[in-house]
């Protein structure tokens, strides 16, 4: 409350008068209420000259809105729509949104500045006070309800007759359970789809950028690939949700660098398949470290060792990535020797 | 309303065409009486109530304009290939969702105005309503009988949460689809039914085809419908209520004192629904907000970094981010916790703010209707409280963004994370110590100004040439207003045997009560403030200094 601060009478031109004791309008109780200040005169409300003035400052701000209508319509025609413009300091931005927005923009500042203007100005700065009224009843009022409530309840026999009571009461606590039934078919059940992949024995991996089977002098040590498994094309059904759980991480390290000999068992010649979403709530991890051979997910920072069975290192995940256990077919190409051993992504109830 | 036929209502038969038409309203609809209770209502002027206000404007302009996006925007999942007039997607395989949104963005003349201005408001509703629901916290203008309204203020920020995270989710842009992923990924670490949660929301496994859709509906009907409830609630309770005013000259408990609403407030909150609006739309115009084109469409096997909630919920993000990984696992089955416990301390730092008045007027036992409002420091317990809160929320808002963190400022993003994990149970903490002090110490001032009157910065010099400082005394209106404020007395729990000398049960709930009565209200919580006769022996003969 600023305006306690600096109070009008201890500004310096007034300070000689206001020097020496309080003044008090009530000499026993100098906290007491001095009511209303009166009320100050604006430079409006005594000069008309003044409040010319105002008059043609808002008048201005309403015509200000006009032509900027006027402006909009015309930007709106005249203006194409792929049509862009440098302004400094925004850069190369639509013509039409810029032109657009700021005549919109200016048509409605203008109109509130205007009758802000006009209610500060011109309006009566009068303060008034109203009364308040207690929200809660008066006695008189409330025992009228209770005798009418107490009428209408016994005339409803309500608490005499439990029979209808109770059969209501029952009647109107089962019928919500139709609307909870209906629900059910909002979603198949769960049944054990978390748990599988299209991933099976015999699979080939496909690079998920040229769309071509991966061999294994494909991947140099220190790369990152993503794989998808063969036959899941962009244009198929359900392709967003197949490739949410198949998504596939490839990196090659050194095999004496595989700190984690099931890991090392599971990979061929140094290429590790990991599963690409994140175990936390399931981002797809695209970060990788190659002098580290950690993955670090964008979206929480959880980060895996992937050099030893990509166990989480830091980071909100709850354990590791799974990782795809992978050969080589007879030609050569790399492919997948089952799904993988646990489900994929975020941790649920049912993961065990 | 008359309904015989008087010479009054012949009268009527004459008036002019606008009062004709208020005469056929009044008939059907009694406005006049509403108009007599109501058209020269008293609204008190400050500069804080004025954020209500952007709430409203702004939740006026999201369904102004969301209603002209739906106009243009398909819900729909559908796979199609991009052949539109932003040429770096052409080709690509896309939602229609996606697709549409596009099309507003580069097709649709003025789309991209009305669309950025629709998430410009959304933030600014947002944060408006938090500084709103602050405004209301630390001045107490939640005390009866302004309980309930509190409540729908509270759910109206919770659902407006719900409500621009479901709409930044229907373009089905690669960020709006990672944060639903990650809400996949909470919901499955919910014991029990998680699993069965995600199917039906989803109709099947992640991403499914029907999100959008059934987003879209959630979006524009369900939980608008409900806040817009919820608004009119809000405002027909402030209406019978009437506002708080501050202490001052002239304003009691009992009366209101300010302008009109016809014509001054009227003007000036009408005029401010156009400041606001014309604010947006020329942010809109200027600054990019969600360009989805450069974002690209949503693949659940892609993700760019430095993603980011909007504002609003980066507070449960950085609940995510810090939470260590804690999993077990039991009898075939899985307890996520690194997951489930932010998943429930998210509605327990929300609830904390919500329940605090009931709190609050328990431990007084103050059963009286309260206009007047506080000033913070006046309330040292509940402004520290509120602070604290404040402080937990903005630490949550950096653990959010550590990412953010640690590429501007080259931090170590495992150093921010230790930090906020520990700053989580600390910083409330200090914070609330801190602004106990802060409070005690304006109390004081305040306690001087009244006894000794203002600083005046005029240095005297004295005939035996000491220099003193010549302090100006307040006028009365400053003494009131610096007095006006009650100071509650901790609650006494009464001897602990009675008169025949039998110990009195004292109940648990009674002792924590007369406990935080002590904390709230004991000597260390607050500064007596100057009494009438400090006052008058202190100015009386003395002059001053």
């Amino acid at each position: 409350m600023s305006s306690q601060d600096i109070p009008e009478e201890n500004l310096p031109a007034a300070q000689d008068t206001a020097h020496g004791a309080v003044k008090l309008a009530d000499e026993k109780n100098p906290f007491a209420d001095p009511g209303l200040p009166p009320h100050e005169h604006r430079v409006q409300d005594i000069d008309e000259r003044a409040a010319k003035r105002s008059e043609r400052t808002v008048a201005l701000l309403f015509t200000l809105s006009m032509l900027a209508t006027v402006g909009f319509i015309a930007a709106y025609v005249t203006i194409p729509v792929d049509k862009s413009v440098y302004i400094w300091p925004l850069g190369h931005i639509s013509a039409l949104n810029f032109a657009l927005g700021m005549t919109l923009g200016i048509a409605l500042f203008a109109i509130g500045a205007g009758a802000v203007h006009w209610a500060r100005t011109l309006m009566s700065d009068h303060e008034i006070a109203d009364e308040r009224h207690p929200i809660e009843a008066s006695p008189e009022v409330k025992a009228k309800v209770m005798d009418d409530f107490r009428q209408g309840a016994k005339e409803s026999a309500l608490g005499r007759r439990k029979l209808i009571r109770n059969t209501m009461f029952g009647a109107l606590a089962l019928f919500p359970l139709s609307g909870v039934v209906l629900l059910r078919d909002l979603g198949p059940l769960p049944g054990t789809k978390l748990r599988h992949t299209l991933w099976s024995k015999g699979k080939l991996l496909v690079n998920m950028n040229t769309n071509e089977p991966l061999r294994p002098s494909d991947l140099i040590v220190g790369s990152l690939t993503f794989a998808k498994p063969e036959g899941l094309e962009e244009h198929d059904h359900g392709f967003q949700t197949e490739i949410a759980k198949a998504a596939l991480m490839l990196v090659r390290i050194q095999p004496d660098n595989i700190k984690d000999k099931r890991s090392l068992e599971w990979s061929h010649e140094g290429i590790l398949a990991y599963s690409k979403i994140c175990t936390h709530v399931g981002c797809p991890i695209s970060l990788y470290e190659q002098q580290t051979h950690h993955a670090l997910c964008p979206c929480h920072q959880s980060t895996f060792d992937l050099a030893d069975g990509a166990r989480v290192i830091f980071g909100p995940a709850g354990h590791a990535l799974p990782q795809l256990r992978i050969g080589v077919n007879d030609e050569g190409y790399l492919e997948a020797l089952g799904d993988f051993d646990e489900p994929v992504g975020p941790a649920f109830w049912e993961r065990g | 309303m008359s309904t015989t036929t008087t010479p009054e209502s012949r009268s009527r038969g004459k008036a002019p065409a606008g009062e004709k038409v208020a005469d056929w309203a009044d008939g059907r609809l009694g406005i006049y009486s509403l108009a007599k209770a109501n058209m020269r209502k008293i609204f008190p002027d400050h500069w804080s109530f004025m954020l209500g206000e952007v709430c409203l404007y702004s939740f006026l302009i999201i369904i102004l304009t969301g209603v002209y996006l739906t106009l243009f925007f398909h819900p729909s999942m559908n796979e199609v290939e991009y052949h539109g007039s932003y040429v770096p997607l052409q080709g690509q395989l896309m939602s229609e969702a996606y697709k549409s949104t596009l099309d507003i963005s580069f097709d649709v003349r003025g789309g991209l105005l009305i669309r950025q201005i629709h998430h410009w408001a959304a933030l600014v509703f947002l944060a408006g309503m938090f500084v709103h629901m602050m405004r209301v916290f630390f001045t107490g203008a939640f005390r009866k009988p302004r309980e309930i309204n509190w409540l729908f203020g509270f759910l109206l920020f919770v659902l407006g949460m719900f409500t621009g995270f479901t709409g930044y989710s229907l373009p089905d842009d690669l960020l709006s689809g990672t944060g639903i992923r990650f809400m996949e990924g909470a919901i499955l670490s919910v014991p029990i039914v998680g699993t069965y949660i995600s199917f039906f929301l989803f109709g099947g496994e992640f991403p499914g085809d029907d999100f959008v859709a059934r987003f879209f509906s959630i979006h524009v009907l369900l939980l608008p419908g409900i806040m817009l409830g919820l608004v009119v609630a809000h405002l027909i309770l402030v209406f019978y209520h009437k506002h708080t005013q501050f202490a001052g000259p002239g304003k009691t408990n009992k009366n209101v004192v300010g302008m009109p609403l016809l014509p001054v407030y009227m003007a000036k909150a009408g005029g401010f629904f156009f400041l606001v609006f014309g604010v947006l739309a020329a942010v809109s115009a200027i600054a990019t907000i969600n360009p989805i084109w450069s974002i690209g469409p949503y693949r659940p096997d892609m993700v760019s970094t430095g993603a980011q909630p909007d504002w609003y919920m980066g507070f449960s993000e950085g609940l995510i981010r810090v939470m260590p990984g804690w999993e077990i696992n039991f009898w075939g089955h899985t307890l996520v916790l690194g997951v489930f416990i932010p998943l429930m301390i998210f509605p327990l730092v929300l609830v904390a703010i919500a329940v605090y008045p009931f709190i609050e007027s328990w431990i007084t036992g103050d059963k009286r209707e309260h206009h007047i409002l506080d000033r913070p420091r006046n309330a040292p317990t509940r402004t520290a409280f509120g602070v604290a809160w404040i402080t937990l929320y903005f630490v949550l808002l950096v653990g959010g963004g550590n990412d953010i963190w640690a590429t501007h400022f080259h931090l170590s993003i495992n150093a921010i994370t230790w930090f906020v994990r520990i700053a989580f149970f600390v910083a409330p903490v200090l914070a609330f110590i801190v602004t106990k002090r802060i409070c005690l110490g304006l109390q004081r001032r305040d306690k001087d100004k009244v006894l000794h009157g203002r600083e005046s910065g005029i240095i005297k010099r004295l005939p035996h040439g000491e220099f003193i400082e010549v302090h100006e005394p307040l006028s009365q209106e400053q003494l009131h207003t610096l007095t006006a404020h009650e100071q509650y007395k901790p609650l006494e729990l009464g001897p602990e045997v009675d008169e025949n000398g039998v110990r009195r049960k004292v109940k648990m709930t009674e002792k924590l009560r007369a406990k935080l009565s002590k904390g709230y209200y004991g000597e260390e919580s607050q500064i007596p403030k100057p009494t009438v006769e400090e006052y008058k022996e202190i100015t009386s003969g003395h002059g001053h200094h």
